[in-house]
């Protein structure tokens, strides 16, 4: 018997990876955005090593203390050395916002591919879900979620990733509507693939680039939402360092100590930019029809 | 055209209906009983049960939900549990300051973010583009607060040129005055964004043959502008904007808490640190009923202005 051999997409999705990797890496600001964010991640993973004293350790005789050479950032109104918490609070933001992106990616693209794949009733009632969602605000969402469940690491996840999920399903299921009716996916029915296979090795693939970009984006997102949520009170249980908690004390305080709000507000502002950046310059690559529209 | 309206009206209220289902299982997924939730560790057996009875929690759970649509379905939003005062009344003594912000930021943001958006277009990939790419993707990387209280440490703390609390003003003068902070945090945020679209919208049209025939038959640069590009150009900006209407949302209610200012953004966190239930649920029903709310006539203007759609 004649060996059959798998049908294909126009292009391997290794083949996309690699044209996509080299235009990615052709571009400087895309470089310099992604060195940036991987310091970051960097920095947060080895914030134990890198921090000269403990976030959590109070020195109320050193409150509100300028920068100095045993504080360099300066410290808070407990007397805690603001670098040390900045580095710890990278952490949990990092942390929150990577698994609430992680999740909404998978399970959105989930829901977007059976949805697509399989249309009719299934696609209505999936896509009739995703718009209810999309009926609450990111924020008011994560805040009634959170201010129901409690505030803990994962109710805060899932708070996020519950307002990313729609994005994701939408992403996921148009291309699939179209890759459905392709000659390559027929040849897969016609060879009595099952419809898992099809969706997961032969149509996923294809619509992968799509979602990464998706993602990259919404880490930002969810890296803001995540602080915003915190800035309202309902970020991870202090004293446990996070930006947001720390813009949240440092307001309190804001007349006498400025730097208290700033140094976290600019920490936020570089990781979201640089993210923003990396996601842009992705979206540019993958899409070259809207290449140099940022 | 009816049929269309009438399709997009069924959507819409399978929405709210999924949008109100979700809210009741959320707030009875709360771990522990409402009732003791509501009145503490401290209360008694007798008014645990008094309170479950009172909100008809002793119920079976169908015959909950049928009660809180039906009485939604009335207008009755139910009463705060801290002051006792309807919902609907309380939303509706701050809803002017949020109304008010919101048009003021959309004001703001438009007449900022379409010029800007449209300039970066016409000059593409010179200095003008690049700078406005970078300033508009730092604009939207701020989070509101962060944004909003830098604004407030100038304008307010250093250079004393506006409030630092902004409430109702006394006259129209200082009621301005109130306003102008906050809805300036919000206008920026909204012109980075509309920038970008605006300037994509625009570099899509500018590539159109139509375009390219105007230029070539020597229609100067000024008509072809007004009167070839915008207007296309424009459509998707209105749709963009409908659909940042959410975020929008989020980032008021971050504003209006730094700058303490009267609105449902403080209202809700103020529900929030008081554990007032009944007022945190009836303002995420009616947050949800404006979001549904501007989707459907976000989508009704694309097809006023906008001949081409068919509405089929």
């Amino acid at each position: 018997m004649p060996e059959i051999s798998e049908p294909r997409p126009p292009i391997s999705f290794a083949a996309k990876m690699k044209r996509v990797g080299h235009r990615f890496s052709a571009k400087p600001v895309t470089k310099a955005s992604l060195a940036v964010f991987l310091l970051i991640v960097l920095c947060a993973l080895a914030a134990p090593l890198l921090s000269p004293h403990d976030p959590l350790e109070q020195d109320i005789f050193a409150s509100l203390g300028s920068p100095s050479t045993a504080h360099p950032l300066g410290t808070d109104y407990y007397g805690r050395d603001i670098f040390a918490r900045l580095l710890h609070g990278a952490r949990s933001s990092l942390l929150i916002g990577f698994a609430a992106t992680l999740s909404a990616m998978i399970l959105g693209t989930a829901i977007g591919l059976i949805a697509g794949y399989y249309g009719g009733w299934v696609d209505m009632i999936a896509m009739q879900v995703m718009d209810t969602l999309l009926a609450f605000p990111a924020l008011i969402l994560g805040l009634i979620v959170v201010a129901m469940l409690g505030p803990s690491v994962t109710n805060l996840m899932i708070a996020i990733a519950l307002g990313a999920l729609p994005a994701f399903a939408r992403v996921a299921r148009a291309p699939t509507m179209a890759a459905k009716e392709r000659e390559y996916v027929q040849a897969c029915r016609t060879l009595g693939y099952s419809d898992a296979r099809i969706m997961g090795v032969h149509i996923l693939p294809n619509i992968m680039t799509d979602v990464l970009v998706m993602g990259s984006l919404w880490l930002a997102t969810a890296i803001r939402v995540e602080a915003s949520l915190a800035f309202i009170g309902l970020g991870i249980k202090p004293p446990a360092p996070s930006w947001g908690g720390m813009i949240r004390e440092g307001f309190e305080t804001i007349l006498d100590s400025t730097w208290l709000v700033l140094w976290p507000s600019l920490a936020i502002l570089l990781v979201v930019f640089t993210l923003n950046l990396l996601g842009d310059s992705l979206r540019d690559v993958v899409d070259p029809k809207l290449r140099g529209e940022v | 055209m009816y049929a269309f309206i009438a399709r997009r009206l069924l959507s819409a209220a399978v929405t709210l209906f999924g949008v109100l289902t979700l809210i009741f299982v959320l707030v009875r997924i709360v771990p522990g009983d409402p009732a003791q939730v509501i009145l503490g560790d401290q209360a008694s057996a007798v008014a645990v049960a008094d309170l479950r009875q009172r909100l008809g929690l002793d119920k079976p759970i169908i015959v909950q939900y049928g009660a809180f649509l039906a009485t939604l379905a009335r207008g009755d939003f139910g009463r705060s549990m801290v002051t006792g005062a309807p919902v609907l009344g309380e939303v509706a003594a701050v809803l002017p300051y949020t109304l008010e912000l919101a048009a003021a930021a959309l004001l703001i943001g438009s007449l900022i973010g379409i010029p800007l958006g449209i300039w970066a277009a016409f000059n593409r990939n010179r200095a003008v583009d690049y700078w406005v790419r970078v300033i508009s993707l730092t604009g939207l990387s701020f989070p509101a607060f962060t944004s909003a209280i830098l604004l407030l440490l100038i304008f307010a703390i250093q250079l004393q040129w506006f409030p630092v609390i902004s409430g109702a003003g006394a006259n129209f003068g200082d009621h301005i005055r109130n306003l102008t902070l906050p809805a300036f945090n919000l206008g920026i945020i909204m012109a980075a964004f509309i920038a970008r679209v605006a300037r994509s919208s625009m570099l899509d049209v500018l590539s159109q043959d139509y375009v390219r025939t105007a230029k070539a038959k020597g229609v100067p640069m000024r008509a072809i502008l007004w009167r070839h590009s915008l207007p296309n150009a424009l459509i998707p900006i209105v749709t963009v904007i409908g659909l940042y209407f959410g975020v929008q949302i989020g980032n008021s209610v971050l504003t209006e808490i730094v700058f303490n200012r009267p609105g449902l953004g403080k209202l809700i966190v103020g529900a929030l640190n008081q554990r007032d239930y009944t007022l945190l649920q009836g303002m995420i029903v009616i947050y949800a009923f404006i979001v549904v709310i501007i989707n459907l006539v976000t989508d009704l203007t694309y097809g006023l202005i906008d001949p081409r759609v068919k509405y089929s």
